[in-house]
């Protein structure tokens, strides 16, 4: 630091008040997200074994390379130590399916931080979510890989959904939301009962799944640590699981032998992991209480929707409802302002 | 003597931690007499005083040593006899360039000026008559911006003030001042109080402390049993001592931005500014001397001190037992809104509160990474704004927008920089917003030049 006094002339280091700073930093935020982050991969090698480790380090190592490379090529200071490119390399792995050919997982980090991140400006700019963004780039250029989904190593025994055994690695079966969107697509019934035993099992992950979703238990771990160190508050999340939960109480209400319910919603697909660590990305949601509350219920809607609309192809929503939300929020910002001591309105 | 029940505690604010244990426990002290002092002819806010003496004149203890200039100013009296050694432009600790006067001191004080008559019957005297006293001793508010006391004093508009308000919150960290003044002046305090509440014919006189001073909740209930008054405690929140806030969390009332205190029928005075008021109409005092805490971990023997006006730093910190560390940093008030000083050898005025050392390690870089929207500064600002928009449209020059996001009701609390992980200068950015558009009104108020070309 040049303005920093030399030593012994007497003179002292002048700068503009405040002369204290929070301890926080963008680094230890990003550090915190990425440490709330290992139940849930450990989860996802416990299930899915160690080709879940194998996407997890491709993608982060893929992501940080890439943020390192492009900020080279444009000719600014490196910041991959804002760790924030680790955060992005988790989370893309956490969205991907176990079996996702490994040069897919590095192609989807490289488009997650250069076409999603910098080429917006870097952190701070990017108007989506990059891992999202990537997760659907991979979903609409590779649709059969992206939908191929393993059922994990530890199943429940006797499970219709997961009826795999554990000693081999890539049995290929289908996430709970998939079975009963094409089961209903198809004029069927619903080929799901949700007893307390399948909740349970659910919860703790033996389900299909992207590698960090199927565990609920790894993810609320990992969202009370956030809360915990206020790195989130529990707007967004509340917000996108109640209003799913609400949509789904009253759809079940509606219509009972189309609809699910709520305990199946919130435990399948990437609900918990979207509500908990993808919504409450800082960058891409709203700044305000309220705009988090207005983007959190857009989101749990958006997903309810996608999900229930039987006439659609896609089983899961969450990814798509978040990215939608994300183009909302200079929208919401502006909605949301903060009415200033003084003043009639903000 | 109650403690008020009902506490309307303004939203957001920032939990800071309050490095207040230090000094907490210790007594003000006389700061050894010095030898040479330079007392500031801007000690308050307004036009600076203009100089009453020539160099090598001799003057009394608590003499005149500069005539107010204009309705707002104030005189400035000289703390100790001596002789005047020379008149000429300095810095000061708190930051302000101003004529200043060089006495150098007698070793005792061979005579007093009493101009000033003590008015023990205060009760019986007019309000015009103690405000003019106020005046004449130079009262301003010692809290931090100086403002004259008595024209805040002077009757004015139409609402009648009905709450007197002493702030003792003394949310900046690091501080004490105002804490051991309520700890060892409480009837002094009360006595200043009930001045101003006979002046203004309030209703209410109410202490507004933080919850983090035990000690002095403690002394005022105790000291004050019997008595009229009341004690708001306040929970911990900075910047709970800023006059808005410190009226809203008494009183509810919120001042529409362009109205003062006197408006919603509140004054609020600074703990020292009452007790210089008490001095000045029952003893006929001068405002000669002000408490000070010298602290930081550069600081030896962290103190409290009752400093001359005029006192220069470098003997403040000698008396606090020099330092024990080597100081990168220097602070004139708290650490969240006072101004760091270039060097040591300055004198402190009637508004500084605090003088506080940082070590090298403990400076730091407003470094300004991109916004990463986390919106913990709009969590943090008192004022309802949101700083990061403000911020970002500063960053673009766009000082329209900032203005149209209320830059102007920012009043630089630094809350904002403070909470921000990107270390983001927002409250400096304000600073520069306001001062543009500060800049700009002032040129549109006056008739347009002609175009040169």
């Amino acid at each position: 630091m040049n303005d920093k006094p030399t030593k012994n002339n007497g003179l002292m280091l002048v700068s503009p008040s405040p002369h204290m700073h929070a301890p926080s930093s963008v680094r230890s935020i990003m550090g915190d997200v990425a440490l709330a982050l290992v139940p849930a991969g450990a989860a996802s090698i416990i299930f899915f074994g160690l080709r879940a480790l194998v996407l997890i380090s491709v993608t982060v190592a893929g992501a940080i390379l890439s943020e390192k490379l492009s900020r080279r090529i444009m000719k600014r200071p490196d910041s991959t130590g804002d760790l924030s490119a680790l955060v992005t390399g988790l989370l893309l792995a956490y969205n991907l399916p176990p079996s996702l050919p490994v040069p897919l997982a590095i192609l989807g980090s490289v488009f997650a931080i250069v076409v999603a991140k910098q080429v917006f400006g870097g952190l701070g700019y990017n108007p989506f979510n990059p891992a999202l963004a990537a997760r659907a780039f991979l979903l609409v250029s590779f649709t059969g890989a992206m939908t191929s989904w393993s059922a994990p190593l530890v199943a429940q025994s006797g499970d219709a959904v997961t009826s795999a055994t554990p000693i081999c690695d890539a049995v290929t079966s289908a996430t709970p939301l998939y079975l009963v969107k094409s089961a209903l697509k198809a004029g069927g019934e619903i080929p799901i009962e949700m007893t307390a035993g399948r909740a349970l099992s659910y919860f703790l992950g033996m389900k299909a799944g992207s590698l960090g979703e199927t565990s609920a238990l790894a993810i609320l771990l990992g969202g009370a640590y956030l809360l915990i160190r206020r790195v989130i508050t529990w707007h967004v999340p509340v917000s996108f699981i109640g209003s799913a939960a609400i949509y789904a109480t009253i759809a079940k209400a509606v219509s009972p032998s189309l609809q699910m319910g709520p305990v199946f919603h919130v435990l399948t697909g990437g609900m918990l992991l979207g509500a908990i660590f993808m919504a409450t990305d800082m960058v891409t949601s709203p700044s305000t209480r309220k705009g988090q509350l207005v983007f959190g219920c857009g989101c749990g809607l958006l997903t309810m929707a996608i999900r229930t609309v039987t006439s659609g192809d896609y089983p899961e929503g969450v990814s798509f409802a978040i990215l939608v939300m994300n183009a909302f929020v200079p929208l919401i910002d502006r909605a949301t302002r903060t009415r200033p001591y003084g003043e009639a309105h903000g | 003597m109650k403690i008020l029940e009902k506490i309307f505690q303004f939203g957001n604010g920032i939990k800071i931690k309050g490095h207040k244990e230090s000094t907490a426990g210790k007594p003000l002290e006389p700061l050894p007499r010095p030898k040479t002092i330079a007392v500031s002819m801007s000690q308050h806010l307004g036009k600076p005083a203009v100089p009453c003496v020539k160099p090598g004149d001799k003057v009394a203890k608590h003499q005149k040593i500069g005539d107010a200039d204009g309705f707002v100013s104030a005189p400035v009296h000289a703390p100790f006899s001596g002789t005047v050694k020379a008149i000429g432009e300095t810095s000061v600790a708190s930051s302000r360039r101003s004529t200043a006067i060089t006495i150098e001191v007698d070793p005792e004080d061979v005579s007093t000026d009493a101009a000033l008559s003590p008015m023990p019957d205060w009760r019986e005297r007019s309000p015009a008559e103690i405000i003019e006293r106020i005046r004449d001793a130079g009262v301003v508010g010692a809290g931090g911006a100086g403002f004259p006391t008595y024209v805040k004093l002077t009757p004015s508009g139409n609402t009648p003030v009905d709450t007197v308000i002493v702030n003792g919150a003394e949310c900046e960290p690091y501080l004490n001042a105002d804490n051991r003044t309520m700890i060892e002046f409480p009837r002094d305090l009360y006595e200043g109080a009930s001045i101003i509440k006979h002046v203004l014919g309030a209703k209410r006189i109410v202490f507004a402390i933080e919850d983090n001073k035990p000690k002095a909740i403690e002394t005022l209930s105790r000291e004050l049993a019997g008595t009229d008054c009341e004690i708001a405690v306040l929970p911990h929140s900075y910047p709970q001592g800023s006059e808005k806030h410190a009226i809203y969390s008494v009183t509810g009332r919120e001042i529409k931005t362009g109205l003062l205190p006197k408006d919603v029928g509140c004054l609020v005075e600074n703990v020292w500014t009452v007790r210089t008021i008490a001095a000045a109409v029952v003893l006929g005092e001068p405002v000669v001397s002000r408490t000070i805490t010298v602290t930081g971990s550069a600081i030896a023997n962290p103190s409290n001190f009752t400093v001359p006006v005029g006192a220069f730093v470098d003997d403040i910190v000698n008396a606090a037992g020099g330092f024990a560390r080597p100081p990168a940093k220097a602070v004139c008030g708290g650490p969240m809104m006072g101004f760091a000083m270039p060097s040591l050898h300055l004198p402190v005025t009637k508004t500084c509160s605090g003088l506080v050392f940082f070590t090298e390690e403990e400076t730091f870089e407003f470094a300004g990474s991109p916004c990463i929207g986390c919106g913990r500064c709009i969590e943090a600002c008192p004022m309802g704004l949101m700083p990061k928009d403000i911020s970002q449209a500063i960053e673009a020059d766009d000082i329209i927008a900032a203005e149209e996001r209320f830059v102007m009701n920012c009043f630089e609390c630094g809350s904002c920089a403070y909470v921000c992980p990107a270390r983001r200068p927002l409250v400096q950015h304000n600073r520069r917003a306001k001062a543009i558009i500060a800049a700009q009104r002032k040129a549109s108020a006056t008739p347009p030049k002609k175009d040169p070309r």
